[in-house]
């Protein structure tokens, strides 16, 4: 299913990350996933949250650079060749994918995956197989 | 359609005879404030140059330079060279800070200088059949009285609007068939703005924008152009109180530069630490000498002003050199590697991809090497969750500052707001080396 994800640009400074998650929690908002993407100099925060325009505001109001795109959130088997048989379909469907990372599940049978592709509705289709 | 000129004879001059005209009004002038300026003879004394050494544009390197300080230490009536009863008119800087310069004119110099707006109107296709609206402020700044007397003389029809009321001036614009505007090139961005949500633009005829009194880029005006559409063309004009006011140089329609009027104004650019003169189509400091004004002359005036002269071939067939637009301020250059950077150079980069004009240089010296870094603060329209594209930016912006500066600067994407604001250059730059 397709679901909201909240990028932030973060400079690699101590306690840059500290600070987003502080403004989170003080918002009262919980954090599903949590991804960084970086460079030396500079990084990408992900996260996907129970509440994402209270989210977005805080952000927004700490001054933080804000990008809110859509990613795919994916539940495979939580066992051994789930993940490899999700990516072969992705890839047999010749679907690129940019970025993908793992998020809390509410179970233990099985795990969440989000994944960022061009096309979310041909991702879909293709480990719906 | 053919080019028209105000003053053909003059402005298709040949460049021998422009120099030789140069020469002549050279000799006079320089005799003249000797004789009539203490100032300038003064430093004339003390430089050791007399009148007699004077023999043409060849020797006007020899003369002292002059600067807004001995302006304003001689305020009011100290480098007037004609008694106040020949004067006519007094205008004035803008200056933020200290004393004002007050410049004084006789008849002569308002209509020398009317004749440099009307060759500047004509220049973007004005004649008589033209209505100019000009929304620079009149007054003491020389942008509304400028413009308003080049507009007279070419015959055409005037509308002194000043600055300010956006609506009047849409009205304005609409109902009296606008053709000509006249104002600095953020407004004519706002004027063109307000009538495109207000739905005025389809009454609006503009084809022609002179633009000038700030500084602006390339990007502005392909943007002022499209934004009223139909064809209009933006062009810039230079000027400066000091030397007369707008219309010092004007762009034609090969928008490649601005025709220094130089029957009345001689430019140099020079080396703004050595004071050496470079030759055309070097990066330096801009210097005038006024050689036919009567009231008020400047010799080797600086500008501060940061351009480049050319006199190569302008298409539109005038023969007067053109400068470039101002590429910053001599009082903000930074020698990074022996290249004279600019804050202004990379505001400009900056604003052509896409970033806020809000940035801090780093300079410092490493192994016996400058380096300059560059830190520009990430903006919401720029920032995307992908890495790559980021780093492509990145190497964008490096690139763009390459070829700007012809150096290589280090980019650092920042958070926003990490970068004090409002203060100006005092915190745009950091000079760590220990020189
Ligand atoms: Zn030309």
């Amino acid at each position: 299913m397709t679901v909201k994800q909240i990028s932030v640009f973060l400079e690699n400074r101590k306690g840059q990350l500290n600070e987003i998650t502080k403004i989170l929690a003080q918002a009262g908002i919980n954090l599903l996933a949590l991804n960084i993407a970086e460079t030396t100099e500079y990084g990408i925060v992900r996260i996907i949250v129970d509440d994402v325009a209270a989210a977005t505001d805080a952000l927004i109001g700490a001054g933080m650079v804000v990008k809110v795109s859509d990613v795919s959130r994916v539940t495979i088997s939580n066992s051994v060749g789930g993940l490899n048989s999700a990516l072969q379909k992705i890839a047999d469907a010749g679907i690129d994918i940019e970025y993908m990372y793992s998020m809390v599940s509410g179970d233990s049978e099985n795990a969440d995956m989000v994944f960022k592709t061009a096309d979310s509705t041909a991702l879909e289709a293709a480990l719906a197989n | 359609m053919a080019e028209k000129y105000f003053t053909p004879e003059i402005e298709t001059m040949p460049r021998d005879e422009i120099k030789k005209l140069q020469s002549e009004r050279l000799v006079k002038q320089i005799k003249n404030v000797y004789e009539n300026v203490e100032p300038y003879r003064k430093k004339m004394d003390a430089a050791g140059v007399k009148p007699e050494d004077i023999h043409g544009i060849e020797d006007l390197h020899l003369l002292p330079f002059t600067t807004k300080d001995d302006l304003r230490d001689e305020y009011p009536y100290g480098m007037l060279a004609r008694p106040l009863s020949d004067c006519v008119r007094i205008q004035s800087t803008s200056g933020t800070t200290g004393k004002r310069v007050v410049a004084f004119y006789t008849q002569n110099d308002i209509d020398m200088w009317d004749e440099c707006c009307a060759r500047a109107i004509t220049a973007v296709g004005g004649t008589k059949d033209d209505v100019v609206q000009v929304c620079y402020g009149y007054g003491l700044f020389t942008g509304g009285p400028g413009l308003n007397g080049g507009s007279h003389k070419v015959g055409s029809l005037t509308l002194p609007m000043s600055s300010g009321n956006t609506d009047r001036q849409l009205q304005f614009m609409q109902d009296l068939k606008a053709t000509i505007l006249c104002c600095t090139p953020s407004y004519a961005e706002y004027l063109a703005e307000s009538a495109i949500n207000t739905g005025a633009i389809d009454n609006i005829h503009i084809k022609a924008g002179i633009f000038g009194a700030e500084a602006w880029t390339e990007e502005m005006r392909r943007d002022i152009e499209n934004k009223f559409g139909r064809g209009m063309k933006a062009y810039d004009i230079y000027g400066l109180t000091e030397i007369t006011g707008p219309g010092v140089a004007f762009e034609c329609s090969d928008q490649g530069g601005m025709h220094v009027n130089e029957d009345y104004f001689i430019a140099e650019i020079i080396d703004p630490k050595t004071g050496e003169v470079l030759p055309y189509g070097s990066k330096g400091e801009l210097v005038f000498t006024t050689i036919a004004k009567e009231a008020f002359p400047m010799i080797r005036y600086r500008t501060r002003d940061i351009c480049v002269l050319s006199d190569s071939q302008c298409p539109c067939g005038r023969t007067h050199v053109r400068m470039s637009k101002p590429m910053g301020r001599t009082d903000d250059m930074l020698i990074i590697r022996g290249v004279n950077v600019f804050p202004s150079q990379i505001e400009t980069v900056l604003l052509e991809q896409g970033y806020e004009a809000n940035y801090q240089i780093i300079v410092d010296r490493v192994n016996n090497s400058d380096t300059i870094d560059v830190n520009v603060e990430m903006t919401p329209e720029k920032f995307t969750d992908n890495l790559g594209k980021v780093a492509d930016m990145e190497k964008q912006l490096v690139s763009a500052l390459k070829s700007m500066l012809g150096i290589f600067a280090k980019v650092h994407l920042v958070a926003p707001r990490t970068i004090a604001r409002s203060e100006g250059k005092a915190v745009r730059i950091i000079d760590n080396r220990k020189l």
